[in-house]
C-alpha cells in the first residue's frame, strides 16, 4: 500500500534517493551484521554505483551507514573522514558483481572482533534496499522492519524452536525466511518482526543447540 | 523511484475516485487524504500530521540554506542561484512567481550540495512542491496546519502517480520527476488556496500535460544539470496549472488519464533519455566536456582510501 508519507519523504541527505539514502542503508545493514563499528571494510560498487556514485556521495554513505549515521544525518557529507578517525578502515573498488541485475548495487564485506561478514543488495528507490545476499547465501530483506539474521546447522525443530521464543516475547513474525546452500551444512535464517525481540528472547535462540550466531538489525526505514 | 512495490493495493488507484470520495464526505482532498492514511492503521492521525510536519520544517530550513547562497554541489557545477533569484531584475520581480523559482532552485542547490532535503516524491524532484507550496503560504498567510493538509494532497496525488506511472527518472524520464512533483504541487496549491477537489484534479492535469515527454538527462548522471533549473521550471508550469484552475479552466481529458499518458510516455521512451546520460543534454559536446572535467575532479578530491 502506498502511503503518503513515502511519497513526502524522506528527510535525507541529498542528492539521490537511491545513490546516497539507499546506499547509507546497506551500509547501516553491514553495520548491523557485526553488531557494531567495523574496524575494516572493503565495498565494490556495482552498475550505476559504480559509474556515479563518487558524485553521488554513494561511498560516504556506504561509510556512513557503517558509522551508523542514519540518511538525515548531515555528518553523511565528512563521513570519509569521520570514519578513518574513528578507525573504520573502508576501501573502494568498481566491481561487476555475479548474478546482480539490479543497476544501483554493492557488495559489503565488514570485519569486527573477529568476525567476517559479507552483504549484497540494491537500492531499489526513494531510499528503499533489498539485501539479496548475507555471506553468500540468498536471502530477501528489506530493512523495512526489525530483522532477527542467525545461523544455524541445517537441523530439524530450528524454526519450531525460535517461533516459540518468538511467541513467548510477544514478538509477532511478519516474514520468515530460511536459505541454505546445501543439505546439513549451515543456514542463514531471516525473520522481518513487527518489533525487536528482547535481549531475553535472542539470548534463549543464540543458547539453542543448532545456533552459530545471532543478530538484530534494527528497522532501517 | 517506486515507492509503490509491485502488488500493492494502493490508498486510491485513481484521482477520480479520490475526488468523489472527497466530495462525499464534504471534505478538501487533503483532509481526504490524512483520513486514509489514518485508516491504514499503521499511525495515528497526530503521527502523520508530526511526520508532515516535520517534513515542512525541513522544506524551509532548506529554502533558506539555499537562498543564502553558499552552497556548492559536489562537482561544483551548481549553487549560488538561488541566492540571485534574491534579487530579480525581470518584469515578474517582487511577485510570487519569482518567490517559486528562488524557493525551488534552493532546494535543489541544497540537496546537489548533500544538505538534507525532503524527496517530494524524489531528491531530483525535491525543490518543486517547497517552491511552490512555500511561496504561496509565505504570501496568503497560511497556518502549518493548512500547510500539513497541501503535503498531504501532494501526497495523493503522487500516490496515485506511483502505481499507475512511475516517480523514477530512471524508468520514466524527468516527467516521472519533477513532472510528478509540479502535478503534487499543483495539487497542494489548489488546497491551501482553498480550491474543490475537482479543481485540484484539473490543477494536475493541466499541470502534467505541460511537462509530458520531459527527458531526464543529467550531465554525468548527476543530479545537478539540469535537475536544479527543471525544479525550478516545473514550479513555473504548476503556478500555470493553479492559476488557470482557479479561473475555472478545466483540462477536457481526464487525470488519470493524463498520468497513464505520462506512464505509457515513460515505457517506450528511450533508454537514452532516462537517466543514463547517454542523450539530451548530457549528450552535447559541452554536458559530456563538463561531466568529464568534474568527475576527474570529484574522484582526484579522493573519495578512494582514506
Amino acid at each position: 500500500m502506498v502511503s503518503i508519507l513515502d511519497i513526502i519523504g524522506p528527510v535525507m541527505v541529498g542528492p539521490s534517493s537511491s545513490h546516497t539514502a539507499g546506499a547509507c542503508r546497506l551500509g547501516l545493514f553491514a553495520r548491523g551484521l557485526v553488531a557494531g563499528q567495523p574496524e575494516r571494510a572493503h565495498v565494490e560498487l556495482h552498475g550505476s554505483f559504480a559509474r556515479t556514485g563518487v558524485g553521488h556521495g554513494t561511498d560516504r554513505a556506504i561509510a556512513g551507514g557503517l558509522l551508523g549515521f542514519h540518511p538525515d544525518d548531515e555528518r553523511l557529507r565528512e563521513s570519509l573522514r569521520l570514519a578513518a578517525d574513528a578507525g573504520l578502515g573502508v576501501t573502494f573498488e568498481n566491481a561487476k558483481l555475479r548474478g546482480v541485475s539490479h543497476p544501483n548495487s554493492a557488495r559489503i564485506t565488514v570485519e569486527r572482533a573477529g568476525r567476517k561478514a559479507m552483504v549484497t543488495g540494491s537500492s531499489l528507490g526513494a531510499g528503499r534496499i533489498l539485501v539479496s545476499a548475507i555471506d553468500g547465501f540468498p536471502v530477501e530483506v528489506t530493512g523495512a522492519f526489525p530483522t532477527l539474521v542467525f545461523a544455524a546447522a541445517d537441523a530439524p525443530g530450528t524454526v519450531a524452536a525460535v517461533s516459540q521464543i518468538l511467541a513467548g516475547d510477544g514478538t509477532n513474525i511478519a516474514t520468515l525466511r530460511v536459505s541454505r546452500r546445501r543439505k546439513g551444512g549451515s543456514a542463514i535464517h531471516l525473520y522481518e518482526l513487527d518489533s525487536e525481540p528482547s535481549d531475553d528472547a535472542r539470548r534463549r535462540i543464540e543458547a539453542l543447540h543448532a545456533t552459530q550466531w545471532v543478530r538484530v538489525i534494527e528497522r532501517l526505514a | 523511484m517506486t515507492p509503490a512495490a509491485a502488488g500493492d493495493a494502493g490508498m486510491f488507484e485513481a484521482l477520480a475516485e479520490a475526488i468523489g470520495e472527497a466530495e462525499r464526505r464534504a471534505v478538501s482532498l487533503g483532509e481526504l487524504a490524512l483520513q486514509a492514511e489514518v485508516d491504514r492503521g499503521i499511525k495515528d492521525r497526530s503521527a502523520v500530521e508530526a511526520a508532515l510536519g516535520r517534513a515542512l520544517t525541513v522544506m524551509r530550513e532548506a529554502i533558506a540554506r539555499g537562498l543564502g547562497g553558499d552552497v556548492r554541489s559536489v562537482s561544483g557545477l551548481v549553487g549560488g542561484d538561488a541566492a540571485k533569484m534574491r534579487e530579480p531584475k525581470g518584469p515578474l520581480a517582487g511577485t510570487l512567481f519569482c518567490d517559486v523559482l528562488a524557493g525551488a532552485l534552493a532546494v535543489q542547490e541544497v540537496n546537489a550540495a548533500m544538505g538534507v532535503i525532503v524527496a517530494a516524491p524524489t531528491a531530483g524532484g525535491a525543490g518543486v512542491l517547497p517552491g511552490v507550496l512555500l511561496s504561496i503560504g509565505g504570501r496568503i498567510g497560511a497556518s502549518d496546519a493548512c500547510l500539513v493538509s497541501g503535503l498531504a494532497a501532494a501526497g495523493l496525488v503522487g500516490a496515485v502517480i506511483a502505481q499507475r506511472a512511475s516517480l523514477s527518472g530512471a524508468e520514466g524520464g524527468c516527467q516521472a520527476e519533477t513532472g510528478a512533483a509540479a502535478a503534487m504541487a499543483a495539487a497542494a496549491g489548489i488546497e491551501i488556496l482553498g480550491g474543490t477537489p475537482p479543481q485540484a484534479g484539473h490543477a494536475a492535469a493541466l499541470t502534467m500535460q505541460g511537462t509530458l515527454g520531459l527527458v531526464c538527462d543529467p550531465l554525468g548522471g548527476l543530479v545537478e544539470v539540469p535537475c536544479v533549473y527543471r525544479n525550478a521550471t516545473g514550479g513555473a508550469i504548476a503556478l500555470a496549472g493553479i492559476e488557470m484552475a482557479m479561473a475555472g479552466v478545466e483540462f477536457p481529458i481526464p487525470v488519470d488519464e493524463v498520468i497513464d499518458t505520462m506512464g505509457e510516455i515513460g515505457r517506450s521512451m528511450d533508454i537514452r533519455y532516462r537517466e543514463t546520460a547517454g542523450g539530451g543534454l548530457a549528450a552535447t559536446p559541452t554536458g559530456r566536456r563538463l561531466a568529464r572535467e568534474r568527475l576527474v575532479q570529484i574522484k582526484g578530491r579522493g573519495a578512494g582510501t582514506p
